[in-house]
């Protein structure tokens, strides 16, 4: 069961990218380069949207709370966030849009991937010498959200208002963002 | 060139995928699964990068320490690669396949070696545009594996869920790649 539900939402999950141009290099960069705006208003909708979702049904007790996983924050996640950035413009993909650039027919995407295996490599390596340095120093305790997940494992930073009041501003702020920004783009690659 | 949705449009369905994807199992992840194909790659020329141990949490250990951490999680996956997080970015690639499969629009050479604009700014010799993006591919797993997350992960899966990490990864990224997009793809004619 778990490897057909993998199947279907992890093919679900390439369709959408590709339909939605998020694995077009071109749209990237231009991302970046502040010229389009139509992938950060994609993706700044589909966070504000399914985070506003998600607090509701978990309000509602309609989610296992066992599903939520927060990721830890450390020194690693800021340093390791900007060298991502570094070769994200560098590259003009990311480890998903590089996968389903691939599929639908771009070779510089298979070089990407190839990088990465050895980038991932890389790492796998180099763990042992990092792995007791202040890269891995919790940052806000750790496992630490905006809104309160109602999880006790995972403590939140504004307590004391309802999380789906917390959760529901930044996620209208999000989509109205999205809403707001300009389209200067026609579609054209 | 490719037919792409508005931006409301992929953005509810994006958005969409991520809550199924929470709502039945867990929330998407993406780089976590290149570590694994390289263990899988490397467990196969190797007597014993991975073994069975009825000690450790999750049943598997390695010599390796960033492959034995979490009780053997990434081990484990590594010995039984048909697991949900693996067949899942598989079958992304495969999602792709078959967008551009349905698509009538199809992808010109030009584009499927570099996109428009890098030719305007580097030109178009497909072995520089190679490199570029193999070493772009380096930079961004290196970084994903020591922040512990990717776009998908940290960036919408993370803040979806408002976890400070999310944001902070997302902070970072944006800070560097912005500066060195805009200094990189700058062209005289523009």
């Amino acid at each position: 069961m778990q490897i057909i539900l993998a199947i279907l939402i992890g093919g679900l999950f390439g369709f959408v990218l590709h339909r939605a141009g998020a694995a077009n290099p071109q749209n990237i960069i231009n991302m970046q380069r502040l010229k389009d705006f139509h992938l950060i208003k994609v993706i700044l909708f589909a966070i504000g949207f399914s985070s506003l979702i998600l607090f509701l049904l978990l309000s509602l007790g309609l989610i296992d709370e066992g599903h939520i996983s927060v990721k830890t924050s450390y020194i690693g996640v800021l340093i390791g966030g900007a060298i991502f950035g570094l070769g994200f413009a560098i590259g003009g993909y990311c480890p998903g849009t590089c996968l389903v650039g691939a599929g639908g027919g771009r070779k510089d995407a298979l070089f990407f991937i190839l990088g990465g295996l050895l980038g991932a490599l890389l790492f796998t390596l180099s763990y042992g010498f990092l792995k007791s340095t202040f890269l891995f120093d919790k940052i806000a305790g750790g496992k630490t959200t905006l809104a309160d997940t109602g999880v006790s494992k995972f403590p939140a930073l504004i307590d004391g208002i309802p999380s789906i009041v917390v959760a529901g501003i930044i996620a209208i702020a999000f989509m109205l963002i999205a809403w707001k920004l300009p389209t200067s783009y026609k579609g054209k690659t | 060139m490719e037919k792409q949705w508005s931006w409301i449009k992929g953005g509810l369905v994006l958005g969409a995928v991520f809550l199924i994807a929470v709502w039945l199992v867990k929330p998407i992840g993406v780089s976590t699964q290149f570590v694994i194909f390289d263990g899988i790659v490397w467990n196969i020329f190797s007597d014993d990068l991975i073994k069975e141990n009825k000690n450790a949490k999750e049943g598997y250990s390695s010599t390796n320490p960033y492959l034995d951490k979490s009780g053997g999680k990434y081990a484990k996956n590594i010995a039984n690669p048909l697991n949900y997080s693996f067949i899942f970015v598989v079958s992304m690639l495969l999602g792709g396949v078959l967008s551009a499969l349905l698509q009538k629009l199809k992808l010109s050479e030009k584009n499927r070696v570099a996109p428009e604009v890098w030719r305007n700014r580097f030109g178009n010799e497909p072995a520089k545009r190679y490199l570029y993006a193999f070493i772009g591919g380096v930079l961004v797993l290196y970084g994903a594996r020591l922040a512990g997350g990717c776009t998908s992960g940290h960036m919408m899966s993370g803040m979806m869920q408002s976890s400070l990490s999310g944001y902070l990864f997302a902070l970072c990224v944006f800070i560097i790649s912005i500066p060195v997009a805009m200094f990189l793809y700058k062209t005289p004619r523009n």
